[in-house]
């Protein structure tokens, strides 16, 4: 399972990349694992408004509906179009594919987040119990 | 995972990357390589499920056959020995008990095969029916392993494994006595999954072994272990039921769009017939259909709308695998249950558009 670094990471197993004062959303390779095999994207629409962990948009696998939390307040300004003929890129390579980018509403709320070893200590302790 | 049951195979699950989940109250893979694939290689090759976790119950007795045709809707009587066929066990209201297999292995040795999730309820529900009968019932489950190879190339498959000549194995008939590498079995030609295939029931003892050898047996033929997942979106898209989707303890068999496994106008009667013949009579004011959808993807206990009003319910929804498209089924009231009728599913926040298809997605592939 890949974490890679430079990212921050949620509980929910989505990861944030930070440029500036955009914020692009994805999720880590251990949730596309846990989901299995993706089969629809769910967007969320440009220039819609969220809080800090509103629900941003859905991915559905075989299986079923995972909800995807928005770990930021923000206004999304960019949506990945191309996985909504691609939703498998996400299994393929989970963090080249981000799904959406927000305007962040408050950069604080980033201290929320965890580090790439944080994150690789809360799967290991996830993993044990 | 603890409290859950492990069937024989548990340790071989785990050996084999199996994704292991609670399914009522069974800790079983709910996919090992991956959904697609598994789907695939049932629909194309071959796949091995473990299904050691459904139920058995053994009805002996002069009045086997009497018992099991007053317990099922569906006409027993026409059974010969080793013939088998399904149905479901109602309530007196006409809701479903469960829905299972009656095999008529003898005139009095008839064994019922039921869900997992259902098992102590149905062995509750068999054992007070059958006090009125000249029976002994037992219910058998601990002590069978079950596994289902499934695919078109089943049957080549299992055949270098054994003696015994499987084309003489028709469809829902059985054979006792199998020895499948020295193991004995009771093989039958059925399954889940709308494809030809084996069910295989042995002693718990016997079962890891006998999977390990039918999957050597198969590995340059494409059969890959399968998990729950496969098995649910392979029965689904061959209009399978399944019980606590298509129908439950109050929706009935006549609702769910199965009546052909109800015999209504035979003279015998069975729980849940005078319920059942009086709906029919008064016609029917809900129905399951199949839905497909341009966007989105609908799921279990999704509201079906029409406006702000809930007009149904979906049981159960998917990408379909094998043909791609976003389908499902659903119970609707009636005014919407025409081909090309259209409504509108509730994904999440969202009103998508559905519309009416025949819920026969996939033409099952069996030999007949």
């Amino acid at each position: 399972m890949k974490i890679l670094e430079g990212l921050l990471y949620t509980k929910d197993h989505e990861w944030v990349r930070v440029e500036g004062n955009k914020a692009y959303i994805g999720i880590s390779d251990y949730a596309q694992e846990a989901m299995g095999d993706i089969v629809y994207v769910e967007l969320p629409e440009l220039d819609e408004e969220f809080e800090q962990e509103d629900t941003l948009c859905a991915i559905e696998s075989v299986k079923a509906a995972n909800d995807i939390f928005l770990p930021i307040a923000g206004r999304v300004v960019e949506i990945n179009e191309a996985l909504e003929e691609e939703p498998e890129a996400v299994n393929e390579h989970p963090y080249e594919n981000w799904i959406a980018c927000v305007e962040m509403a408050d950069q604080s709320q980033l201290k929320d987040l965890m580090n790439a070893g944080a994150y690789e200590e809360f799967i290991a302790e996830a993993e044990e119990e | 995972m603890e409290n859950v049951k492990r069937t024989p195979l548990y340790e071989l699950h785990e050996e084999l990357g199996g994704k292991i989940v609670d399914f009522a109250g069974w800790a079983l893979p709910i996919q090992y390589s991956g959904i697609s694939q598994e789907h695939h290689a049932v629909r194309n090759q071959a796949g091995l499920f473990d299904v050691s976790h459904m139920g058995e119950v053994m009805v002996t007795g002069n009045e086997a056959l009497a018992f099991a045709q007053y317990l099922v809707t569906n006409d027993v009587t026409t059974l010969s020995d080793t013939q088998i066929l399904y149905g479901m066990m109602c309530n007196e209201a006409g809701g479903v008990v469960d829905d299972l297999l009656v095999y008529r292995l003898e005139e009095k040795r008839v064994l019922l095969v039921i869900n997992a999730s259902n098992v102590d309820k149905d062995f509750a529900w068999i054992s007070e029916k059958a006090k009125a009968f000249d029976i002994k019932v037992e219910n058998q489950s601990n002590q069978t392993a079950q596994l289902a190879l499934q695919g078109p190339l089943g049957e080549e498959i299992l055949q270098t494994l054994t003696d015994a000549d499987l084309k003489k194995i028709a469809f829902f008939h059985c054979q006792e006595g199998v020895t499948i590498k020295g193991r004995e079995c009771l093989v039958s030609r059925t399954g889940y999954t709308g494809e030809d295939g084996f069910e295989i029931y042995c002693k718990p003892e016997d079962a890891t072994d006998l999977a390990r050898d039918i999957l050597e047996a198969g590995a340059d033929r494409g059969l890959i272990p399968c998990g729950l997942g496969a098995r649910d979106t392979l029965r689904f898209e061959a209009c399978l039921p399944l019980y606590g989707n298509e129908f439950d303890d109050v929706i009935t068999p006549l609702e769910a769009g199965f009546g052909f496994f109800v015999k209504l106008d035979i003279e015998d009667d069975f729980i849940g017939k005078d319920a059942l013949k009086k709906q029919k009579e008064e016609g029917l004011t809900r129905r399951l259909v199949g839905f497909e959808m341009a966007k989105g993807i609908s799921r279990h206990g999704y509201p079906v709308m029409d406006g702000d009003r809930e007009v149904g319910f979906v049981t159960t929804g998917y990408k379909s695998p094998t043909l791609g498209k976003s389908i499902g089924f659903a119970i609707v009231e009636m005014a919407y249950t025409e081909m090309g009728s259209t409504f509108d599913i509730q994904v999440r926040k969202k009103l998508l558009p559905a519309t009416v298809v025949s819920k026969r997605f996939y033409r099952k592939n069996y030999k007949k």
